[in-house]
Order: structure tokens, then C-alpha cells, then sequence
């Protein structure tokens, strides 16, 4: 059974069941209809949800988007392959580091290169700190979200400071790195850097016990969180989402550990998973995921070893790969990011697809938020992470 | 030095002094008015210069606890270098709302409109008439001093539905129903929480309370209410309703900036906005020097050897931490969601402080149980309150607790 054709009974059982009424009622009164956005506080960029309101309980929720669209893809196949390089910052400008290596993964296929050691170290160190940088916002934006005064939220901002001060360091931009290469990176941290990078890591888990000391048992914050927006694994699998979001409904899913692409077969970590797929869930997943993060630049720090950052047989300038198609994904800190890629053997790509993570994650957004409150629906938002870079390109 | 002494002495009696001796320049038939004009105005301008001051505080307190500093930039004017900590940052800010356009929407209902932050600042600043701030320093000597508060006080809350409702926009209009639904809910554990103070002082005077609560058991053990098995959980009901009165976090459900933008302020703007800053200030400010009254005491010192400093000290004093409570509330709590407020007032508030009447009630009549029975009566009285207390929070919580997490295998 489909459960998305119109036919399909309500998708989730755990919704106080709401029924649509008409907009003119005697009795009951009128619905008010809210456009929440583009120029909200809470919807994270210019996100635009017009919500129908019985009182306070939503009984409609159409998601708009598109007021940050900036052509990426058609302007992405009229430039070089390289030249899109620094373009795909602006996707998710919170993760860059990781979006960057999605496209050199799918150009990397498509042109059979390859990749030396101590690059493929250094792209699982940039990936996961940006895992880091990405949750510790989410988590702090979250909080925003359920009404605290903004502590929280700069309580992360100061963690993810010093990550983006590192990246700033080595890449000379805090937030559009432009880091990655194809066959390698672009610029080899200095021992200073990587001790530095080093201490960060050790003391990270320390800001995390203090974060959920102070927030994750909060009676608030449970019973704002527990339960709401729920989402079960048919469902999110059905819809393809990916991601931190997918794995709180309980579905065993990590690119990490499904393509083990890069290094990643040779790391010791685990994948936490939720069972219920509320708001809560998908918070401590965030919180699980960067402890795990943790654990994986620990060994990469260990491990790293010497040798060149690129391959010596890669062609930056005059890149022409060879007629074919690719498909480069990777586990972002939103979900599964992917680049397709078709050459038709000139400069530039003949096409050029994202499949963004923010977008995808964000389809499901009316089922969950469905006989919640208007505040459960901006949390719910919350608790998807997106941004909007990515989810209007 | 004598008690009597102490209670006239110079400081005690120096605004009193100030008062009538400016009084005395004016002929005998308008000494009435001159009386009542300079208690007015002194009360607003000490409050007024006291809420501009707890702007900046709370700025930089908040940022204090978020890991920043808070304004520390605005200095005096042509004086370079000179910062004060930021301490004229109040008047920038003053003078900034004073200069800015007053926006009112085409389609509002203008009367409202315009009278919603007239009303809101008067009723606030009325409830300052039956507060004692000293031992002899009191506006209005009401009997019926604490039902006058809450009518005044409640009052402040229909002006946030005017202001939402005028306003025409959607945003304000579901301000406007959460206020109503936030008034409805807590004046109610609000006014039950004072009623034991009624009952055992049988007053509704707040002079006649605060002296109720004098005296000191070896001299440092003050007989405040809060000190007390009936008053601390009445303090506590007080507290928690206060904040939802004042729609402060976590209660500050109208205003709810990720929800609702900015509530019933939405369409509010320049020095509009800024007397619905002033009169959230001046009720907040308000319901703690009642608090302050009736549970801690009001103007008494903590310790009979302290006598000395003028009782309008102590009663700042305990003001102003009541006050730095409530920032601190704000600078940690999440918000609760408009169901989960109206269930803790009804199911948990209201029960509790109905319990607490009883338990009042209880203390009265035992009254003259001394030496062992002193004991049990302690001991009855918490009972009364502490074991309701658990299982009702039991309720209010059930179903919701941390989980354990499993790892993919």
C-alpha cells in the first residue's frame, strides 16, 4: 500500500486524528490561516509554512519554498568542473567542508581518480568536525526554538566558534571553505594546527556532558519534545529521508557504514538509533552522533600519516573528464548528500543534480506536525535541520 | 539604641521629613494635594529611574549567563573613553524609542489601538499604591490593600488583549487568546497562595502584614511568612504564578518570538512598544514587592542587630533579588506549550494552593500547641503539603522520562 495517495487513511496514530473543517463554521468559529514566513523568527532562513488553525492546533500545513533559489545546478554546467568547487559551499554554508567532499566523491567516480592516504584522513577529520559544528547549532537552535532566551544556543555557538576558528585557520574562510579537491585537498594542516584540533576534540565531550546535564532530563523539554512530531520508519523510508532524522525512527541506515566510503571501514564506531522518531529522539540522536564524532577523530588524529595531500596525477586546471555519468554521495551531518554528475567530455558538466538532504527531510514535515500546536510545529521544523541554502539552491 | 528609637530615627523618617517640609511652602487648603502630588511623583520617579535600571541588569546579567558581556559601550555624551560599564545605555535606548516612527496599521482599530499601552502603563503603575516600601513610607493606606493589587493587576492583562486584538493581525490575535487563557489559569493559584497570609494575619492590609511579620526568635530567626510550612509553599505557588502573570519566561507564552514573532507587540512600534516594555518592567517589579511583602518579610531586616539600615533598604534590597531570580528564571527555562500551562495551573497550582489554605487553617488552630506538640504540628502541616506535592508532580510528569538509546549491531 502507498500510503501517500490521497486515499491512504491518517498516517499517524499518534495525532490527536484531526479532521479538516470548513474554513466558515457557526459553531465552531472560522480557522485562522497563518502564514508563518518567509520573514519569520523561527523558520530558519526564509522558509515559508501557511498553516490552518483550529485554535491553536494545526489542521493543514503546506510547506513553500524557493525564496533563496539561486540556479545552482544551471550555473553549475556552465562553469568548470572546478569552478563549481567553491560554488557548493553556499549549498548547506553550515557544513561545507562535508558538501565540498560530496562533489569531489562524485567527480573523483567520475573520472577514476584517486586519492592519497593522509587526504582521505583529513577529509573524515573536516567531515566529522563539521558533524560537530552542524549539531551543536542544530541542538542550540532547537532550544531556540522551544523558548529559551538564547543560552543555549550560545552555549553551542561558543563550541562551534573554536571549530570554525580551526577551519578558518586552514582554510583562510570560516564558512565557505572550499577545501576539498579532486584527488586530495587543498591545503595540509600544520602540526600546531592539528594539536590544536586535538585539544578542541578532547574537551569536546566535556561540553556535551555539560549541555545535557543542563537540558536533556529538563521535565520542559521532555514534555515539549516526547511524543511530538512523530514519524515512523515506513513512512520516512517511503518519503526518503535520510540522516539523523531517519535513524530516530529506528532504521539502520548510515552511509558511513553502508558505502564505507573514504576511510571509514577502518574506523571503530557506532551508530546510535531511536525507537519512537519524536523531536527527542532526533535530538539525542544529534547528541549520540557527536559523541561518536568524537570517538572518530580521536583515532584519526592517532592514525594520521605523513605523505602528499594530493594525488600527483590529478588535473585541476583543463579537467576534462572522460564521457560517463557518477553518483558521489556521503553521509552528511543533515543526511544522505549527493552530487550526480554526467559529463558529456568537454570543461563543464552536461548536468548537474544535488540531492539535497534539507529538502527531502523537509517533504514529510505536514504528516508530523498534523494535530500538534503551532509552538510543536516551529520545534518539529527545528528538529529536521534545515537550511535553506540547500533546500531552494 | 531602643526599638522605639530605632523606628524614628533620622533615616527611617527622612522622606517623610522631605515630604512635609515642601508641603508646609504651600497655603493650607491644597497641603492635601501637594501631599498626594510629591507620593506620586516620587513613586514614579524612584520606579521609573529603578525599571531603567533593571533594563541594563537584565542585559547584562542574561549576558552573563550566555557567555557574552552585554552592553558596555554607551558612555555619556561628548565625553569620550568614559564607557561606565554601559551604564547610560537605558537613556540610548530611551531616547532611540522616542525618536522612532509610530507605526499603526491601516486595517487596526486605532482607539485601541493607541489606549491598549496607555492602559497597560496606568493599571501597572497603580499597583504601586499599596505597596510599604519602609515602615512608614506607603502610598495609600488601603484595609482592602491586596484585593485593590489584584483587581489593578489583572487589569494589565486585558489591556494585552486589547493591544492583540486591535492590532489585526494574526499573530497578536493568538497573543491575545493566550493571554486571556494565562489570566484565567493563574490569577486563580495567584490569589490562593495569598490567602493563608489573610487568614492567619486576618488583614487584607499589606502594612498590617509586613508588621505581623516582625520580631525575631534569638534575634536572627525573622518571623517571615516564608519561614513557615503554610508560607514557603505559598511562596513557591506565589513565585511560579507571578512569572505567568508577568508573562515572563517560561510563561511568556504571549510574546512567544520563535511562535508568534512578537505576540500581541507585533504591530507595535516606537514609544508604544516601549511603554509595553515599561509596564511588563513595572508588573514584574510590582509582583515582587508583593512577594516581598507578604512572604519575605517586606521592609523588616533578616537580623534584629541590622535594625539600623532604614526599612526602604531592606525592601530594595529583597526587591532587586526577587528580581535578579526572575532573570535568572529567563536566562535558563524553555517555554512550555499553551496546554502544558493551562495543565500545571489547573491540575497541579490550584490544587496545591487550595491544600495550602487548609494547611493554614490547620496552623491557626493549633496555634497554642507548644513544647513536643510544636513538633508534630511542623511535621502535620508538611505533611499536608510535601506528599500531595509529590504525587500531583508525579501526574503532571507521568510518561515522560530520559531514554536509553541502542547502538546499529
Amino acid at each position: 500500500m502507498n500510503p501517500f495517495t490521497p486515499s491512504a487513511p491518517a498516517p499517524f496514530a499518534s495525532a490527536p486524528g484531526p479532521t479538516v473543517r470548513a474554513v466558515h463554521d457557526e459553531f465552531h468559529g472560522d480557522l485562522l490561516e497563518v502564514s508563518m514566513g518567509p520573514q519569520h523568527p523561527s523558520t530558519h532562513g526564509v522558509f515559508r509554512m501557511v498553516a490552518t488553525l483550529d485554535g491553536e492546533q494545526l489542521v493543514k500545513l503546506k510547506p513553500v519554498f524557493g525564496y533563496l533559489h539561486r540556479n545552482h545546478e544551471k550555473i553549475a554546467e556552465n562553469t568548470t568542473y572546478l569552478g563549481s568547487m567553491p560554488y557548493t559551499d553556499r549549498l548547506d554554508y553550515l557544513c561545507s567542508m562535508s558538501t565540498n567532499w560530496a562533489y569531489a566523491l562524485a567527480v573523483e567516480k567520475l573520472a577514476g581518480q584517486a586519492v592519497p592516504e593522509r587526504a582521505q584522513y583529513l577529509r573524515i577529520i573536516m567531515a566529522e568536525l563539521t558533524r560537530l559544528v552542524n549539531h551543536s547549532c542544530l541542538v542550540g537552535f532547537l532550544f531556540n526554538d522551544l523558548g529559551t532566551s538564547f543560552t543555549p544556543l550560545l552555549y553551542a555557538f561558543r563550541e562551534r566558534e573554536k571549530i570554525i576558528d580551526l577551519f578558518e585557520a586552514l582554510s583562510g574562510s570560516r564558512m565557505m571553505c572550499n577545501y576539498q579537491r579532486f584527488g586530495g585537498c587543498r591545503v595540509d594542516p600544520t602540526p600546531e594546527w592539528l594539536a590544536a584540533a586535538q585539544q578542541l576534540v578532547d574537551n569536546f565531550p566535556r561540553f556535551l556532558d555539560e549541555y545535557e546535564r543542563m537540558l536533556t532530563g529538563n521535565e520542559i523539554m521532555l514534555a515539549r519534545t516526547q511524543g511530538v512530531g512523530r514519524l515512523d520508519a515506513t513512512h520516512a523510508i517511503n518519503a526518503g529521508i535520510t540522516g539523523p532524522v531517519l535513524r530516530a525512527s529506528g532504521v539502520d541506515y548510515d552511509l558511513r557504514k553502508v558505502d564505507a566510503y573514504g576511510f571509514y571501514a577502518q574506523f571503530d564506531f557506532r551508530v546510535p538509533l531511536g525507537a519512537h522518531g519524536d523531536t527527542y529522539d532526533r535530538y539525542m540522536m544529534r547528541i549520540l552522533e557527536m559523541r561518536e564524532s568524537v570517538k572518530i577523530l580521536q583515532q584519526a588524529f592517532k592514525r594520521l600519516p605523513a605523505g602528499p595531500i594530493m594525488d600527483p596525477k590529478a588535473k585541476l586546471r583543463g579537467f576534462r573528464p572522460k564521457a560517463g555519468e557518477a553518483y558521489g554521495r556521503l553521509e552528511g551531518p543533515k543526511g544522505e548528500l549527493g552530487f550526480f554528475l554526467i559529463s558529456d567530455g568537454s570543461p563543464n558538466p552536461y548536468r548537474y543534480r544535488v540531492r539535497p538532504p534539507s529538502l527531502i527531510n523537509l517533504t514529510l514535515l505536514e504528516e508530523m506536525c498534523l494535530g500538534h500546536t503551532i509552538a510543536d510545529a516551529v520545534v518539529i521544523l527545528g528538529s529536521i535541520d534545515i537550511v535553506l541554502g540547500e533546500v531552494d539552491r | 539604641m531602643s526599638a522605639a528609637s530605632l523606628t524614628d530615627s533620622f533615616l527611617e523618617r527622612a522622606p517623610l521629613a522631605l515630604r512635609d517640609w515642601v508641603v508646609n511652602f504651600l497655603p493650607a487648603p491644597l497641603q492635601w494635594l501637594g501631599h498626594h502630588l510629591i507620593t506620586i511623583i516620587a513613586v514614579l520617579a524612584v520606579f521609573g529611574t529603578f525599571f531603567a535600571f533593571t533594563t541594563i541588569a537584565e542585559r547584562k546579567l542574561l549576558a552573563r549567563l550566555q557567555n557574552r558581556l552585554g552592553p558596555n559601550r554607551s558612555g555619556l555624551p561628548w565625553i569620550k573613553g568614559l564607557t561606565l560599564f554601559g551604564l547610560s545605555q537605558p537613556f540610548a535606548d530611551a531616547i532611540k524609542t522616542l525618536t522612532k516612527e509610530d507605526i499603526v496599521p491601516a486595517a487596526a482599530d486605532k482607539c485601541l489601538h493607541f489606549l491598549a499601552p496607555v492602559i497597560v502603563v496606568a493599571f501597572s503603575l497603580m499597583t504601586f499604591a499599596v505597596l510599604p516600601f519602609g515602615r512608614h513610607l506607603i502610598p495609600v493606606e488601603l484595609d482592602a490593600a491586596l484585593l485593590y493589587f489584584f483587581a489593578a493587576g489583572a487589569a494589565t492583562e486585558l489591556a494585552i488583549f486589547m493591544a492583540g486584538w486591535s492590532s489585526r493581525n494574526k499573530y497578536s490575535l493568538l497573543a491575545a487568546m493566550r493571554a486571556l487563557a494565562q489570566l484565567i489559569s493563574y490569577e486563580l493559584p495567584l490569589i490562593l497562595s495569598v490567602v493563608p497570609i489573610v487568614l492567619v494575619t486576618s488583614t487584607l492590609s499589606t502594612q498590617g502584614i509586613v508588621l505581623a511579620q516582625g520580631g525575631w526568635t534569638f534575634g536572627f530567626l525573622p518571623h517571615w511568612f516564608v519561614f513557615t510550612p503554610w508560607g514557603f509553599p505559598g511562596f513557591i505557588i506565589f513565585l511560579v504564578a507571578a512569572l505567568a502573570e508577568s508573562n515572563r519566561s517560561p510563561f511568556d507564552l504571549p510574546e512567544a518570538e520563535s511562535e508568534l514573532i512578537a505576540g500581541h507587540l507585533t504591530e507595535y512600534s516606537g514609544f508604544k512598544y516601549a511603554l509595553f516594555f515599561m509596564a511588563e518592567y513595572f508588573g514584574l517589579t510590582a509582583l515582587s514587592g508583593l512577594g516581598v511583602t507578604l512572604f519575605l518579610g517586606g521592609w523588616q531586616a533578616p537580623i534584629a542587630a541590622l535594625q539600623f539600615i532604614p526599612s526602604y533598604a531592606w525592601f530594595m534590597l529583597k526587591l532587586i533579588g526577587m528580581l535578579v531570580f526572575f532573570i535568572w528564571i529567563r536566562g535558563t527555562l524553555l517555554r512550555l506549550r499553551i496546554d502544558q500551562l493551562t495543565r500545571l495551573a489547573w491540575q497541579f497550582l490550584v490544587p496545591l494552593a487550595l491544600l495550602n489554605v487548609g494547611n493554614a487553617a490547620f496552623w491557626i488552630l493549633t496555634s497554642s500547641w507548644s513544647g513536643p506538640l510544636q513538633l508534630i504540628r511542623w511535621a502535620v502541616s508538611l505533611a499536608i503539603i510535601v506528599i500531595p506535592f509529590i504525587l500531583l508532580g508525579r501526574t503532571l510528569t507521568a510518561g515522560y522520562a530520559p531514554r536509553a538509546y541502542r547502538y546499529a549491531p
